[in-house]
């Protein structure tokens, strides 16, 4: 089994947990699959559950990159997101963990919440750009079904933003961010350089093979051989058990956590290459697309959408802003 | 007691009769109770409705093809009591889309049962028909239905009849046709009253085709009524209006089901099978005689049915083309009136031109199709004949927009129609500014009774297909009834309104209108499609024009943002199934040039509603 070449410990707060904690799992990680050197180890942090020496801990037990969910930095922005940190506890944050010595850092940006006007969100985005982060994400507020947040859109207490409003502050940020050095890689992730690129989301956007350990986690490996009658197999993917309590009962029951999964034939990652690969600014190899795909690119291009090389497709910033129509009409 | 056997009937004891009726007045309920008090159909067999076959018909209600069923009958009271006579009930559509068929359905009657709801009074249709009896000499027997019901107001509806037909109110008879109660003397009355059958039993057969029914075990099952001579199963028949030569395989009677016969003589109503396949061949008004030492001059009044409106219909799913094709061709089967032919659309794909009697026949026939053959299909605004003399004199015959000439236009003349309205008095003035507003020409008004009016109007039928009868109905809380019937033709200031979508004419939603609303149905249209059509990669303008000149336009504004921001690895399986989602949404879609237009879009555009001129 090879090396694993990055690890990234999110999707909730883990620095909830002692940092000792997390270093135990990077070291199960290390022993399970073993942790090439160089690798680039992350953690999400929330601004608020970090001290000095939490993140020297963390720093010290591997971990290399750390990003920050600071989402917005004005009061009712983050009070409407349910975000209980304090604005002024962000660039502490980030100074220890500056001072613990991490080689990468991110700041995590909300835009597009109900209230947030144009000039809190450029607020948001200069406060960030202060603390001179090397990797910037900007997502666009999604409202997941079954929150209470969609029940608050549903009830008609909070107003969902007009597109367009949101599709302005997509383009302040770009324009702040690159003014400020930091280029798109990815249409949410903005980078100062290659090696401020996280790596570890690239394997997600390049195919690549993964591990996912925990409650609702996905793992995607390739397959090894083709299942008869079914076009070539390309890989597998599982997720699983949402619930941590589920989880947790699997676990002690000696049961697989897997909820459940698919088989990635090569249509289906011919579709998955098309639609992860475009959003990058590498773009996508012209080679990729089918016949039918290649014939609208003409015409994606005479519309702005898109710009080409003799190899590549890369989308524009208005394309940007249009990526899913762009990937409905490259992979008809 | 005998009971006088078919082909050994004297005409003296004949009657032939039909009833009219509006829908829901009660008319296949008392055509049951005849059956069952006659002793054709016992109770247990009795099927609601016995004589309305397809299942469109029970739902609604109503009669689309007609029947005739025997019915022995003996006299129980008069100086001829025990007598069997042998009573012919021919059952009439209807509905105005069938006016033809009715006129010929009364030619083989003698009589007729006026038959009114006594908590309604008569009804446009009804008293259309009713005239179309009187004109055919028919003698009407007044019969108020539902007298049982809480609401019957016998009195006043009789009087209303009475100064229709100019009689006394209480010769109108009073039955319910629900409970039994008065139909005996009903029977009693038609023996009395309504006169014998008068042929020549000597001449060369002559019988009036009033209907014509496809039977998928049997082929085209001819009903017919015997004028002169006798029909016999050995004998080779004639079609007088064609030519065409058939065998006879079956002569019999119904009652109610078919019942083989040697013969039928003068004065009997039976039905002919003759191994034809399609109800064209064998059209109502048609007149039988036999092939050899036949009749030379048929019955008059034969005449070829003529598609007043046309519309577009079109599978929804472009697939379903030649399912669409099939069920047209095995419908055409059974209805001699359906005309249709390829057609295609630059927005809706492939589909067919179908010609159609009247609205109603136009939904019976779009229901028939989405039902029995299980199509979903999307039907183009209904246009009426327009007939177009160019400034060079040469003319042009325009069923749909799309044929509407673009050189130097002398006259456009539109199909009129009279129009009577029969409503409550208190909505004479809602109903004469519908009429005004639909270009129509007040010809007369009269009160039936203190309460209810006859207003007569003529109106451009085009002007009627577009969505005239809801809206009438909605603005007399569905009290008022209208009867129209085509009387010719009229200049008029028409123009074809297009409807562009970035520039691009979209057929299916082109109309021929009146010129002062061409502006209202843009506006209107163009509004519509605003709200339907999602936005686009691009900005879109609608735009409703005459020829070149922009009379409306809407614009969808580009869509800025389609992109979901976050796509990490737990999100690339629910992303993957979202895209696949949308692919297949996509095909769904109509590309007008670059736009790509939902079916709800067309669907929802198309059914008429508030488009209309009404506005």
């Amino acid at each position: 089994m090879p090396q694993v070449d990055t690890v990234f410990v999110g999707g909730g707060t883990p620095t909830q947990l002692p940092s000792a904690d997390l270093v135990r799992m990077l070291g199960a990680a290390r022993e399970r699959f073993g942790v090439a050197p160089g690798a680039e180890v992350t953690t999400e942090a929330n601004p608020d559950s970090v001290t000095p020496e939490s993140l020297a801990e963390l720093r010290e037990g591997g971990f290399t990159r750390i990003s920050f969910g600071m989402q917005s930095a004005v009061p009712h922005v983050l009070a409407t997101l349910d975000r209980t940190h304090d604005p002024a506890r962000v660039p502490e944050a980030v100074r220890w963990a500056r001072e613990a010595g991490f080689e990468q850092l991110s700041l995590d940006l909300i835009y597009g919440t109900p209230g947030e006007s144009m000039d809190d969100w450029r607020r948001s985005v200069e406060s960030a750009l202060a603390l001179d982060p090397d990797h910037v994400s900007a997502y666009a507020l999604i409202v997941e079904q079954g929150t209470a947040f969609a029940r608050k859109v549903a009830r008609g207490e909070v107003v969902m933003p007009d597109d367009d409003k949101t599709a302005d502050k997509y383009l302040l940020a770009d324009e702040l961010l690159e003014s400020a050095g930091l280029g798109w890689y990815e249409l949410s992730n903005w980078a100062r350089d290659e090696a401020a690129q996280c790596r570890h989301n690239l394997l997600y956007w390049r195919g690549g093979q993964w591990w996912g350990i925990g409650p609702g986690a996905h793992s995607y490996l390739h397959a090894s051989a083709g299942v008869p009658g079914r076009g070539r197999l390309v890989g597998h993917r599982w997720w699983n058990v949402k619930h941590p309590a589920a989880y947790a009962q699997r676990l002690a029951a000696g049961e697989s956590p897997r909820q459940d999964g698919e088989t990635i034939d090569a249509d289906t990652a011919h579709l998955e290459r098309v639609m992860l690969q475009t959003r990058l600014r590498d773009g996508l190899p012209l080679a990729e697309l089918h016949p039918a795909g290649r014939a609208v690119v003409p015409a994606l291009v005479d519309r702005g959408l898109v710009v080409t090389d003799d190899e590549r497709l890369t989308l524009s910033l208005q394309g940007r802003l249009l990526a899913d129509a762009v990937v409905r009409d490259l992979v008809d | 007691m005998t009971v006088p056997q078919p082909g050994a009937t004297p005409p003296s004891l004949l009657r032939n009769f039909c009833i009219i009726a509006h829908i829901d007045h009660g008319k296949s309920t008392l055509a049951d109770r005849m059956l069952q008090h006659t002793g054709v159909v016992d109770a247990r067999a009795m099927r609601a409705q016995y004589l309305d076959r397809m299942d469109i018909e029970r739902e609604r209600g109503i009669t689309i093809k007609s029947q005739a069923v025997r019915l022995p009958f003996t006299k129980s009271t008069g100086d001829d009591a025990g007598t069997t006579y042998v009573l012919n009930l021919i059952d009439t559509p209807g509905h105005v889309d069938f006016t033809y068929e009715v006129s010929r359905s009364l030619e083989a009657c003698e009589g007729a049962v006026l038959l009114v709801d006594a908590a309604q009074g008569i009804e446009a249709q009804t008293l259309a028909n009713l005239y179309l009896a009187i004109d055919a000499d028919l003698h009407v027997i007044p019969v108020l239905n539902k007298i049982d019901l809480p609401g019957a107001q016998p009195e006043k509806y009789a009087a209303e009849i009475a100064h229709i037909l100019g009689g006394d109110p209480d010769d109108v008879l009073r039955v319910s046709a629900k409970t039994g109660e008065g139909v005996e003397s009903l029977l009693n009355a038609i023996v009395d009253e309504v006169p014998a059958p008068v042929g020549d039993a000597d001449a060369p057969p002559r019988a009036l085709i009033f209907d014509s029914v496809y039977d998928t075990y049997r082929g085209v099952v001819t009903y017919v009524r015997v004028v002169d001579g006798k029909l016999t199963h050995r004998d080779r028949i004639k079609m007088m209006s064609t030519g065409a030569v058939h065998e006879m395989l079956e002569v019999g009677v119904i009652s109610p089901e078919p019942v083989k016969a040697g013969e039928i003589g003068v004065g009997e109503v039976g039905y002919l099978i003759t191994g034809v396949k399609e109800v064209r061949q064998s059209r109502v008004g048609d007149t039988v005689t036999s092939n050899v030492h036949g009749a030379t001059e048929p019955l008059g009044g034969y005449r070829h049915p003529n598609p007043m409106v046309y519309s577009g219909l079109y599978p929804i799913d472009g697939d379903d083309y030649p399912t669409l094709r099939d069920a047209l061709e095995k419908l055409q089967l059974n209805d001699a009136a359906l005309s249709y032919e390829p057609e295609s659309s630059g927005a809706l794909g492939f589909g067919f031109r179908i010609g159609f009697l009247g609205l109603l026949h136009l939904e019976i026939v779009r229901e028939r199709l989405e039902r029995e053959f299980n199509l979903d299909l999307i039907s183009t605004a209904p246009n009426v004949v327009y007939r177009v003399v160019m400034e060079d004199g040469s003319e042009v015959t325009v069923t749909n927009p799309s044929e509407y000439p673009t050189g130097k236009i002398a006259t456009v003349h539109e199909p009129v129609t009279k129009a009577t309205v029969l409503s409550p008095a208190e909505y004479i003035g809602a109903i004469m500014e519908l009429c005004q507003s639909r270009r129509g020409q007040l010809q007369g008004m009269d009160y039936l009774s203190e309460d209810r009016v006859e207003i007569r109007y003529t109106l451009p039928m085009g002007e009627i297909m577009f969505d005239f009868f809801d809206a009438l109905k909605s603005r007399t809380k569905g009290y008022a009834s209208l009867d129209y019937e085509p009387t010719g033709e009229q200049e008029a200031d028409l123009v074809k309104v297009d409807i562009l979508l970035q520039g691009e004419v979209v057929d299916a939603f082109s109309a021929i209108v009146h010129r002062d609303s061409a502006y209202a149905y843009g506006v209107a249209l163009a509004g519509r499609l605003k709200e339907l059509i999602p936005r686009q990669q691009f900005e879109v303008p609608i735009q409703a024009a005459i020829g070149a000149r922009v009379i409306a336009r809407e614009n969808i504004r580009a869509l800025r943002k389609d992109v979901l921001a976050k796509c990490y690895g737990g999100d690339i399986s629910r992303k993957r199934k979202l895209l696949e989602k949308q692919k297949e949404g996509k095909k769904r879609m109509k590309m007008v040039g670059r736009v790509e237009v939902p079916q709800e879009a067309f669907i929802a555009a198309l059914s008429t509603g508030d488009t209309g001129s009404s506005s």
